[in-house]
């Protein structure tokens, strides 16, 4: 036991005394400067990683930072972005405040505000500073300065856009039956018992599906913009969940079950399980058609009242290790080329960030010669956008749908 | 596992003693400490200490506010049921297959079926379990055209609220791990006569192998029961693929937390792991109780002259159990291969319409960096394993004392205390000490898990070594290394490799430690599966589980085949 426990005091002092000091500040006015420091860093880039054309398409860019700045981006693939965030929280814990171990993370949403609160992201703003960001469509995308309404100050940069689409089977289901808002999709799936459904939240389509329901029940949409107010919270969500407790009888396993996330939901679709469903991508049925794993016959649809659309970024945490390197990306991403990449659903296809209008003149006929797929509505077919609303409303409303749903009771 | 007293004497070759003697330390050192500091990291949130979340004091908010959760005592009553249901069958099924067919010509057939099982992963064996069970999966595929099924049934099937697929799933991978760890102890038990004896007094075979044999044999399996019940009710990947949702299971639940946004949730993780101690502990006392009820009616049924003669169906059902086990987890693995190579795949077709080579193609490119992970993490951590093993073994050998119960307690520890209530504690700690060092954490991580296992096969075959060899070789004049390395090492060869594939299939399917030690820097195939599963691309399940099944594969082929091409010209050798 004496050696155990002289061990143990060992590697308590060891632990004490290594605290790493590696200081490489980069100041984002001076971007020759951060294209030198860059050179020769390795950008670890937290990224969901449950998807494999995403992932062939950070390769690409991995590949392209590689060539033009002699910068090594390593995605490390998550299944869940609080995993991410939990390792900055774990690192401040232990006191690393240099060298930490995420550079780039992907990220919105409440993620992104439980970041900007503890004081884990690299400060001051940074992103209206990249070289880029000229071309990034502030005017017409409000979701790209304010995100979930939360303002987004430059502590994160944008990288892609989202809109809700739903996608049927044309040669299983009518498309003149297809429902127009979330009140007829209730009637529809009451008509096809067991054949819709959508993920539990806290799965992020999940949880935007509430959203959209939320919205559309909510006599006063407005109040969704500010925080919660706990006084009226039970008043305000009641009608949401009503719509739930009506839908839940009729859908999918009886709603004692959902699926994990979309891909899961396009599986059903291909086995005949689900009849609509629904992503955040435009394009995604028509890669899916492309990569054989859905048939030739799917085709999209939206509701002409509007669905929800948001943008998602990119941050760099306080003490990541390779800064410079993670600017460098940062703003990589927000190129024409690799926006142009991104919405081609060969790749990937969701829609840019970036404005037309800005754009060099070659760059934007490159963007209207996108041939955006047999299953994928053309940009001006996706109908109006329903902002996302505040932060505050989706924790308080997955814990609520947990509580009813999700207790066993 | 020896007790160190100071320096052995007798022994001449003082370098072996040294190794031997400090083999034993650093084992015991790496066997208690990790647990020890890990558990030390998750109590300390747990009452409300971590201060970069503002928790300085201790106290039992934290508590109040886990019990205020809806669903927690659903969630580790799940826990709790399901790991002692799946133990129990596991045991079962075991224990008569055992009874029936020990020593006879099917046992022999049946083990060779069972113990490649060893080498698939839990999570293949899950997907492929899965893949079969599902609504829209292969078995209900076939019956379709004869019942006129067009479109899958909407049936709860898996992540029933019972947690019967996942039980399910645990016994199809428990089972071979409880059956090849009985086919271990067996040559401890005198089989043959007892057999004997039993017939010639009209007992059935089960009967008098239960009344004559089993409590032995128990008494020398019981760890690795405990271990099945920790890993049965603390197991994330099998519960997340195959278990209710809606709640989980307490551990699912526990990653839940630890990956929550909103980061006061942490502290809730770390209570949480405590009540999944709780439950792990609470499911091994009731254990307890169980076999002593087991030993009552074992003895109430031999004392009142049970003879149980015809007992042919009962020997032809456990049979069959383990069978069905064994059929399972193999077509499971052939739906996973035929997935990983699919076109389009529409219900209820049995065939894909196209076969396409893109999801290999896709997936090789990437898998490589993972690849060299996994094979350096499971080189590393097995060849320390095994230079420790056989130190302690040594060491045993030149004391003559065995580390006994309480040496057997120690080696379990990693087992029996459930992975993720220390490992969350360990990532602090390692993030703590700021170390560069990640690849060699990674591996002592691993090491901690792998070193049981490879303790546990190597030291039957080492104890069972007939010493006159050894003594003969000492009387000739050869010091104890060149005893060591000239005769011992050479003659244990086959159960040193059988023991270096079992380490390396133990490393290979590590997922927590490598998750949160490796902090995504470091991946190996089964995290990169496990991520990857999240999508739910049943063409990149089906790639990813198939590369992680072939690892383990490859090196218990090795361990078979190297022993032969060695001995190649000493015939005697060959066995």
């Amino acid at each position: 036991m004496r050696i155990i426990t002289r061990l143990l005091i060992a590697s308590v002092i060891a632990g004490i005394g290594s605290l790493n000091v590696l200081a490489a500040e980069a100041d984002v006015k001076d971007w020759p400067a951060i294209e030198k420091a860059a050179v020769g860093q390795t950008v670890y880039f937290n990224a969901w990683g449950g998807s494999e054309n995403i992932n062939a398409y950070l390769e690409w860019v991995a590949a392209e930072m590689r060539e033009r700045h002699d910068v090594t981006v390593t995605q490390v693939k998550l299944d869940d972005t609080g995993s991410a965030v939990a390792k900055v929280v774990a690192e401040k814990a232990a006191g690393r405040n240099e060298g930490g171990s995420v550079d780039l993370i992907w990220i919105n949403g409440e993620n992104f505000v439980s970041m900007k609160q503890q004081g884990l992201l690299l400060s001051p703003g940074w992103a209206t500073s990249l070289p880029n960001w000229q071309y990034v469509d502030v005017e017409n995308q409000p979701t790209i300065l304010a995100d979930f309404t939360e303002p987004t100050e430059g502590l994160e940069s944008p990288w892609g856009g989202a809109k809700m689409v739903f996608f049927y089977d044309s040669a299983r289901t009518d498309q003149n039956d297809l429902p127009d808002d979330t009140a007829q999709l209730l009637d529809w799936a009451k008509r096809n018992p067991g054949r819709f459904s959508y993920p539990a939240p806290p799965d992020f389509i999940g949880s935007s599906f509430l959203k959209q329901v939320l919205h559309e029940v909510t006599a006063d949409p407005a109040k969704l913009a500010g925080p919660v107010d706990e006084a009226t919270f039970d008043a305000d969500v009641e009608p949401l969940f009503a719509y739930l407790d009506e839908l839940h009888e009729v859908s999918w396993r009886s709603g004692k079950a959902f699926p994990q996330n979309y891909p899961d939901m396009k599986q059903k679709l291909a086995d005949g399980e689900l009849d609509i469903i629904f992503a955040f991508n435009p394009a995604e049925a028509s890669a899916s058609v492309r990569a054989g794993e859905l048939p030739e016959t799917i085709r999209s649809f939206t509701f002409p009242g509007g669905t929800l659309g948001n943008t998602h970024f990119v941050a760099i945490p306080y003490n990541a290790n390779a800064k410079a390197g993670a600017l460098l990306t940062a703003n990589f991403l927000i190129s024409p080329e690799a926006q142009l990449r991104k919405q081609d659903p060969m790749y990937w296809g969701d829609p840019t960030v970036l404005s037309m209008e800005k754009l060099p003149e070659a760059d934007r006929a490159a963007f209207q010669s996108l041939d955006l797929g047999v299953a994928t509505l053309p940009p001006g077919e996706l109908g109006p956008v329903i902002a996302e609303p505040h932060a505050s409303w989706m924790d308080r409303i997955e814990t609520e749908w947990r509580r009813r749903y999700a207790s066993g009771n | 596992m020896s007790d160190h007293s100071p320096a052995q004497k007798r022994t001449t070759g003082s370098g072996t003693a040294f190794f031997a003697r400090s083999a034993v330390l650093i084992t015991v050192a790496l066997l208690v400490l990790p647990i020890t500091f890990g558990l030390l990291g998750t109590l300390l949130p747990a009452f409300g200490y971590l201060p970069v979340l503002g928790g300085n004091a201790l106290g039992l908010e934290t508590f109040r506010s886990l019990f205020a959760t809806p669903g927690l005592a659903h969630a580790a009553v799940l826990s709790f049921a399901t790991g002692l249901a799946a133990t129990a069958i596991s045991l079962v099924v075991t224990m008569l297959f055992m009874a029936s067919f020990a020593g006879t010509p099917v046992m022999t057939r049946l083990q060779h079926l069972i113990s490649p099982l060893l080498a698939v992963p839990h999570a293949a064996a899950a997907f492929g379990l899965a893949f079969l069970i599902a609504p829209s999966g292969y078995l209900i595929r076939f019956v379709a055209p004869l019942a006129g099924i067009d479109r899958p049934p909407d049936i709860l099937i898996p992540h029933d609220p019972l947690g019967l697929a996942m039980i399910a799933g645990l016994v199809a991978k428990e089972t071979p791990f409880l059956f090849l760890v009985t086919l271990a102890a067996l040559p401890q038990v005198d089989l043959i006569a007892s057999r004997r004896l039993a017939a010639s007094f009209g007992y059935g075979r089960i009967a008098g192998f239960l009344y004559l044999l089993w409590p032995a044999l128990y008494r020398q399996i019981r760890f690795a029961v405990y271990a099945v019940i920790a890993y049965s009710s603390s197991v994330v990947d099998v519960a997340v693929i195959l278990g209710p949702n809606l709640p989980g299971t307490l551990a699912t639940r526990l990653v839940q937390w630890m990956n929550d946004p909103d980061l006061s949730a942490r502290f809730l993780a770390s209570a949480g792991a405590l009540v999944q101690l709780t439950v792990t502990v609470g499911a091994i006392l009731v254990w307890y109780g169980l076999e002593h009820l087991g030993s009552k009616l074992l003895r109430f049924a031999r004392d009142h002259g049970y003879r149980l003669a015809t007992d042919a169906l009962l020997r032809r059902f456990s049979a069959l159990m383990i069978g069905i086990i064994g059929v399972t987890v193999f077509a499971g693995l052939g739906i996973l291969a035929i997935w990983s190579v699919a076109g389009l795949w529409q219900f209820p077709d049995l065939l894909p319409e196209s076969l396409t080579l893109r999801s290999w193609q896709n997936a090789l490119p990437r898998v490589l960096d993972p690849l060299r992970t996994t094979l350096v993490t499971g080189l590393g951590s097995t060849l320390a394993a095994i230079v420790l093993t056989i130190g302690c073994l040594e060491r045993e050998t030149q004391t003559g004392r065995a580390g006994g119960e309480r040496g057997l307690l120690i080696l379990y520890m990693p087992l029996i205390v459930p992975q993720i209530t220390f490992v969350f504690g360990l990532q602090l700690l390692f993030i703590g000490s700021g170390s560069p060092y990640r690849y060699a954490a990674l591996i002592l991580v691993h090491l901690v898990f792998v070193l049981p296992y490879v303790f546990l096969s190597l030291a039957d075959p080492w104890r069972a070594l007939d010493r006159r060899y050894e003594i003969v070789a000492t009387a000739l004049g050869r010091s104890r290394l060149s005893v060591l390395l000239s005769i011992r090492l050479p003659m244990l060869i086959r159960p040193i490799l059988t023991a270096c594939a079992v380490g390396f299939a133990v490393s290979v399917g590590q997922y927590l430690p490598t998750l949160l030690i490796g902090e995504g820097r470091l991946q190996t195939v089964t995290t990169e599966a496990v991520a990857l599963a999240s999508g739910n691309n049943r063409r990149v399940i089906g790639v990813y589980a198939l590369l992680q099944t072939l690892l383990p594969f490859i090196a218990f082929s090795l361990a078979a085949f190297l022993p032969a091409m060695l001995h190649r010209k000493r015939r005697e050798m060959r066995v």
